[in-house]
């Protein structure tokens, strides 16, 4: 049983990870240009399938390295001719527009890339379990929760200690001010998005590992993401951090007791938090309404 | 102006009502004037919030979803009686969008569009997870409309096709018909009014939450009305129509029709369902230019189809 049970959490944490990783990156897209990016879970699947289409060339270690600025490209060049023209406009217009996105994503690498899912091979001594009592933690499992550490890390450095960074931070809380202080706030919203579409893609390579691919595996990310935003308090990346882990933990630890519910789960949580703390675990006052 | 405008609404009326006989000929079927007429109305219901409250729910499929599952599950257990299962779908769809609006209200802008989508995944869910009751991934089947029998006059709406079209028309009516009623009410006109300036309406003294609650759990009861209708018309409930992909169709719709006027989502709808209709009869990759079509109306034409031709006319 308690080996039942710490199977399960760990296995929660792992997919915490991933929604961490998806969810940061929507925070950030959201909190700066305030637009809710649905097709965060195709460029998850975009930088999946370019990892797909690296590996025969450069194996598995260049496809991690080269996906995610692939992707982050590719992202930017969305945002450049999509996506800006609606800065300033009703949230809803942006919404809409990456909801069709998601679709052609999803549909056009159905195209490209068959139905079918495809496997991704990882190096052979990451799928090596550590030992034989605790068979699921695999090497690659722990190379996962280390490579979404090292990101997590990378990206609170950046902002709390680039310039980009604060800029980021200074314009998520008065954008307008930013503007008049001269900083190119169409350019700040640009790099933005490339780094939140670089997690999208990240997470992407790394889930092509673990879960195989295939067209559809963005959209069932999309949600709980949006969950661990919402748990966590918007507003407050460090919030979406906690709340991405414990909506994956809670998921994980319902498994054992009552498997049909692993997914209404944190649905409920989210439900308990806005009732009894509206802005959520580290929101602050005022920005969620 | 006045007289112009009751001209109008003569004409639409006048299309809808003569629908059966106008669409055989020109390659359609009656079923699709039928769904048409349906998922306009769930349109009309979520632009009832989105376009006269300005408030922007994405997860309306939800109350739609539960309102076909209400009106299914009470012609299968419950009661052979399909007025019971509209009035039934609508209470359902209703009271869930009642409770969780006093959960969903005070969030404004993108936050409240997150989670309204998040909530209304939790119907998704239930529906797909809860196969004994709700039939799970395949659907709620083993149901079917009943024929009304009105002592004197017997309606066969199972079979005949045209006499089912005019009852959910009949539908239609009435809650098109409460909708408009509410729209030129005091209450209506306040709707607008936090709609154009919430900050003024606010300090008029106007209590914009509790308004927006009423305004969001009535636009509830239409849409599983809406609903209930669809389980009628497929005698099926898919819990796919709880989905949040089914909320983005009723939000482009509306915009397609256009947000700001009563009727646009009807045109939105009628447009989206006979494209979507064509286009998975042709190719197999129509999600992608359904996706397209989103792109391009909100480049292009984001004041949908009448705000464009009303522009162009003046």
């Amino acid at each position: 049983m308690t080996l039942l049970l710490l199977f399960n959490i760990t296995n929660g944490l792992i997919v915490g990870a991933f929604y961490v990783l998806m969810a940061l990156g929507l925070s950030l897209i959201l909190n700066l240009s305030n637009v809710i990016n649905f097709a965060h879970g195709g460029f998850l699947v975009i930088g999946g399938y370019i990892a797909y289409a690296l590996t025969p060339y450069v194996g598995f270690w260049g496809a991690l390295l080269l996906a995610p600025p692939l992707t982050a490209i590719i992202g930017l060049a969305v945002e450049r001719v999509l996506i800006r023209p609606l800065y300033g406009r009703d949230p809803l217009y942006s919404l809409l527009l990456t909801f069709g996105l998601a679709f052609m994503i999803e549909d056009g690498t159905r195209f490209i890339f068959g139905p079918q899912g495809k496997p991704v091979a990882i190096p052979p001594f990451l799928a090596q379990p550590l030992s034989n009592d605790l068979f699921f933690i695999t090497g690659y499992r722990l190379f996962m929760v280390a490579v979404v550490f090292i990101a997590v890390a990378l990206l609170f450095i950046l902002l709390r200690y680039s310039r980009l960074g604060v800029r980021i931070r200074a314009g998520t809380l008065d954008l307008e001010t930013v503007a008049a202080l001269g900083i190119n706030v169409r350019m700040l919203r640009s790099l933005n998005f490339a780094v939140g579409i670089f997690l999208a893609g990240l997470s992407g390579v790394l889930a092509a590992g673990q879960l195989g691919l295939e067209p559809t595996m963005g959209t069932g990310l999309l949600m709980p993401s949006f969950i661990a935003i919402i748990v966590g308090g918007i507003g407050s990346l460090a919030g979406t951090l906690m709340g991405g882990l414990l909506i994956g933990v809670a998921s994980g630890v319902t498994a054992v007791f009552f498997p049909a519910a692993s997914e209404a789960v944190i649905y409920v949580l989210m439900a308990v938090i806005l009732l009894t703390r509206p802005r959520g675990l580290f929101g602050e006052e005022g920005m969620m309404s | 102006m006045q007289s112009r405008k009751l001209i109008v609404l003569a004409a639409i009326w006048a299309v809808l009502l003569l629908a059966p006989y106008w669409m055989v000929p020109l390659g359609g079927y009656t079923a699709l004037a039928t769904r048409v007429l349906v998922l306009g109305l769930a349109a009309m219901s979520l632009n009832f919030l989105l376009g006269f409250t300005g408030v922007l729910s994405f997860g309306h499929a939800a109350y739609f979803g539960l309102g076909a599952y209400g009106a299914g599950l009470t012609l299968k257990y419950l009661a052979l009686s399909t007025p019971l299962a509209i009035v039934a779908g609508m209470l359902l769809g209703g009271l869930c969008g009642a409770i969780l609006g006093t959960l969903i209200v005070r969030r404004r802008g993108v936050y409240f569009a997150m989670v309204t989508i998040a909530f209304g995944q939790v119907f998704y869910y239930i529906a797909f997870q809860w196969s004994s009751l709700t039939g799970g991934d395949d659907g709620l089947r083993g149901f079917a409309r009943q024929p009304l029998d009105f002592g004197l006059l017997k309606l066969d709406i199972l079979t005949d096709a045209n006499s089912f079209y005019y009852f959910v028309l009949f539908c239609f009516a009435l809650v098109v018909g409460a909708m408009g009623f509410i729209l030129r009410s005091p209450f209506g006109r306040t709707m607008i009014a936090i709609r154009e300036n919430e900050r003024r309406s606010r300090f008029l003294g106007i209590p914009v939450e509790r308004h927006i609650w009423i305004a969001f759990t009535l636009s509830c009861f239409f849409m599983g009305a809406a609903g209930a209708l669809y389980a009628l018309v497929n005698n099926f409930a898919d819990p796919r129509g709880l989905h949040y992909s089914q909320s983005g169709d009723f939000v482009m719709m509306a915009v397609m029709g256009g947000m700001r006027s009563f009727w646009g989502p009807l045109l939105g709808a009628a447009v989206f369902v006979v494209l979507q209709d064509y286009l998975s009869s042709v190719t197999v990759n129509w999600m992608s230019f359904v996706g397209l079509l989103f792109v391009l109306v909100v480049l292009f034409f984001p004041r949908g189809l009448l705000g464009f031709f009303q522009r162009s006319r003046a």
